[in-house]
């Protein structure tokens, strides 16, 4: 089986299994438990957290762990008031709970480019005084765009020195970008063990110490009070092992799998065109947002997946199906291209070889499904 | 849950589909090369028991919910419910092959829900499971399937198809009367059909369930979805009234056989020829929609004899063979209806095809399908556009 479809929530890295494995063989309690299993437990927290505060360049105090990113989107806006600005690629684990509060919690969605790439004039334009929370997620594991969000917070918070909470998610940016959260003007950050190869159900908010933050769970005093709950010690040794490779390799693995992406692409292109490229240029260098002219993106993400090629076409829906991509859908994009659309999106680098080898692949399934269609509309 | 394979499979049900069943009703015609072939699968037992039979004749099954509904009405909804993919799935990981839900909407709403509603507001009863078959089943879905390289798709139709001494595949009824769906396949002509199986053609329902119980399949035990899929609690009624453009729900009158007004209505869409509740009392015999006059939105009713009708008028035949000569021809004009002999008359001056009917049927509305018969083989389909009493 082929994993294209990194973004979704990736396959347990090697390594963390391993480190996982050492660590579910030994005994070990509770965190908050004073003697000395717990005390192993709460030493390989420690450890986790120090992990993710270096990926992400923040202060180890300032990590919060959490069961992953809908959590720390959630907490956010329990965090926060007033009116919000936001950009049209942003996830549902913030969107939906904003949109709870009904018109009480106005939200300016900024359109941005072609792509969605929001710029600092549209943001502080969309101020207003009543603006209580900017959230603009980092990368889009949609299509690729990538935000100014570091230059977005600097400059609101030159023009507003207080009242406006900063966020970003960064989920499916932490393994490519620098974030240098410390060095930022931003309060919150969001992120999530399973899309650098932890197991699910790690997350993380760091929150600068400064911020008050509200609590989704009430209960025991965790996390320094902000969040309740006996930790998800397994999933957080797996988040800290994960963190820390993720950051070692970040440098070389970018520049490998932005080849890797283009060679696909090319080989796509050649092989089996017309082919449409949906993101932007210098997007997340592992990304790859594509339509396949003329077909039915679900048809070929089926047709890839019985021939052991795993893509995606948008995010899953209730109904286990797919649903429409809502980047694309968002960005207004035409219907057919909607309905034609695959993301492509890799772990880490495959090397040239094995890059041509499965875009061959690909190419070879796409081509036989367009010609079965064909012959099939002329029947 | 265990998952089986196909031999595991095939033992257990043995006893009730013999090797030679599985070669005649699922291993025949394009799919008796080894490939694949697609599952239309709703998540009831029927389906499910159809693609476990695909499996044990040793198809590469993939298996497809198609999701109709619109967003949130798998809520609402008769069938093809959020719990129904679910089923699927879960039937699918028992017999051990992969399923997909995809989506099929905006397809179901142009070309089965908007002509129900339509249907309705002219004054006609439509027959969204024959059109559901026609455009999204047969046409849409299995344009899904070809571009996955399947050879045939299998539903859980209760239907049989069998090859002519020339390998012509014929539409047939199945072996269970009570559960005969070829009414509303008439459609299917022999292109379709030569890349269609009906797996469970040759079973009746309760071997059905026993074979889903055998297979230990999570829906042996789940009932039967009665009612139009995509009509859920709010009922037909509601369901055109929300669907429709302001100006198109109107009331009108209810007339009586001499053309007296008896009474009003709230729109013509509430009423199917033959029925009899909604309308206004006080006669000494009771009281039939014997006529539907959408234009006017008039409500003719009158005695059951009104209901009478000798013949009818269609139109977009479908013939199993041209060349068929027409003796011996039973109609059905509405499924469940009994079979009455019948005549093929000619075509008439609007090009619409006049079947006679041999002795009066009662309850012949225009929107619905008249499919003619051969023993259980079908002959031909077409749609009622007129029926006459002389």
């Amino acid at each position: 089986m082929i994993d294209l479809d990194h973004n979704a929530g990736g396959q347990v890295r090697a390594e963390v299994a391993a480190a996982l494995g050492e660590w579910l063989a030994e005994p070990h309690g509770n965190p908050s438990s004073p003697h000395a299993l717990g005390r192993r437990a709460r030493a390989a927290i420690d450890s986790a957290r120090e992990s993710v505060a270096a990926l992400v360049g923040s202060d180890p105090a300032e990590v919060i762990f959490t069961s992953g990113a809908t959590e720390a989107n959630n907490q956010v806006v329990e965090s926060s008031t007033g009116h919000v600005v936001t950009s049209v690629l942003e996830h549902p684990s913030l969107l939906r709970p904003l949109a709870r509060f009904g018109p009480s919690r106005r939200v300016r969605s900024l359109r941005g480019d072609a792509f969605g790439r929001v710029s600092v004039a549209e943001a502080l334009e969309a101020l207003q005084p009543e603006t209580g929370l900017v959230s603009i997620t980092w990368a889009s594991g949609e299509i690729g765009t990538l935000q100014p969000v570091a230059e977005i917070a600097r400059a609101i918070r030159r023009e507003r020195p207080a009242g406006v909470l900063l966020h970003s998610d960064a989920v499916q940016a932490v393994a490519w970008q620098e974030i240098g959260f410390a060095d930022s003007a931003l309060d919150l950050l969001t992120v999530s063990g399973h899309k650098i190869g932890a197991p699910t159900g790690a997350g993380a908010l760091i929150v600068r110490a400064d911020c008050q933050l509200a609590p989704l769970l009430y209960g025991g005093p965790q996390e320094r009070g902000r969040r309740a709950g006996t930790p998800n010690v397994s999933g957080l040794v797996g988040f800290g092992v994960a963190a820390g490779l993720a950051l070692r390799e970040r440098e070389k693995r970018r520049r490998l799998v932005a080849r890797d992406i283009e060679t696909i692409f090319e080989v796509l292109q050649s092989q089996a065109g017309p082919v449409q490229r949906l993101g932007p240029p210098n997007g997340l260098p592992n990304t790859l947002a594509i339509a396949f002219l003329g077909m039915r993106g679900d048809a070929l993400q089926v047709a890839l997946d019985l021939e052991g090629i795993c893509v995606s076409t948008g995010p899953a829906c209730a109904a286990g199906g797919a649903e429409p991509s809502p980047a694309l859908v968002a960005l207004g994009l035409d219907d057919e291209i909607i309905k034609a659309a695959l993301r492509i999106s890799l772990a880490e680098p495959l090397g040239q070889e094995q890059a041509v080898a499965v875009a061959t692949q690909m190419a070879t399934v796409v081509t036989r499904a367009r010609r079965r269609a064909v012959a099939g509309r002329a029947a | 849950m265990k998952q089986m394979n196909p031999e595991e499979i095939r033992r257990r049900i043995a006893a009730l589909v013999p090797a030679d069943v599985l070669a005649a009703h699922v291993r025949r015609g394009r799919a008796a090369a080894d490939g694949r072939v697609v599952v239309a699968m709703s998540g009831g037992v029927d389906s499910s028991v159809a693609a476990a039979l695909a499996c044990a004749a040793g198809c590469e099954v993939v298996g497809v919910s198609m999701r109709l509904a619109p967003d949130g009405g798998e809520a609402q909804g008769g069938c093809c419910s959020l719990e129904d993919f679910e089923d699927a799935r879960r039937v699918a990981d028992v017999l051990g092959f992969p399923h997909y839900v995809i989506d099929f909407r905006d397809a179901f709403r142009s070309s089965v829900v908007e002509p129900f509603v339509a249907a309705y507001l002219a004054g006609r009863t439509p027959n969204p499971c024959a059109l559901c078959n026609r455009e999204l089943k047969f046409d849409a879905l299995w344009n899904f399937a070809e571009t996955l390289g399947a050879l045939a798709l299998a539903t859980g139709h209760y239907a049989g198809i069998r090859e002519t001494e020339a390998g012509v595949p014929e539409l047939r009824m199945a072996a269970d009367p009570d559960k005969d769906q070829s009414y509303f396949l008439f459609e299917l002509a022999s292109e379709a059909l030569s890349r269609t199986l009906f797996p469970l053609g040759a079973l009746r329902k309760g071997d059905v369930r026993e074979i889903a119980g055998r297979l230990l399949l999570p829906v042996a035990e789940k009932p039967e979805s009665q009612d139009i899929c995509f009509v859920g609690k709010e009922g037909y009624g509601a369901l055109v009234e929300r669907l429709a453009a302001s100006d198109q729900v109107r009331s009108g009158v209810v007339v009586d056989e001499a053309g007296a007004v008896i009474g009003s209505h709230a729109g013509v869409h509430k009423f199917t020829i033959g029925q009899r509740r909604g309308l206004p009392g006080g006669s000494l015999e009771p009281r039939y929609v014997t006529e539907i006059d959408a234009g006017t939105g008039v409500v003719h009713c009158g005695p059951r004899a009104g209901l009478e009708r000798k013949s009818v008028a269609v139109s977009r035949v479908t013939r199993q063979n041209t060349e068929d000569g027409g003796e011996d021809l039973q109609v059905r004009v509405r499924h469940r209806h009994p079979l009455v002999p019948c005549r093929i008359a000619g075509v008439d001056e609007s090009g619409r095809l006049r079947i006679d009917f041999e002795r009066p049927i009662i309850g012949v509305a225009p929107g619905q399908a008249a499919v003619w018969y051969r023993g259980d083989t079908v002959v031909g389909g077409g749609w009622i556009e007129g029926t006459f009493d002389g």
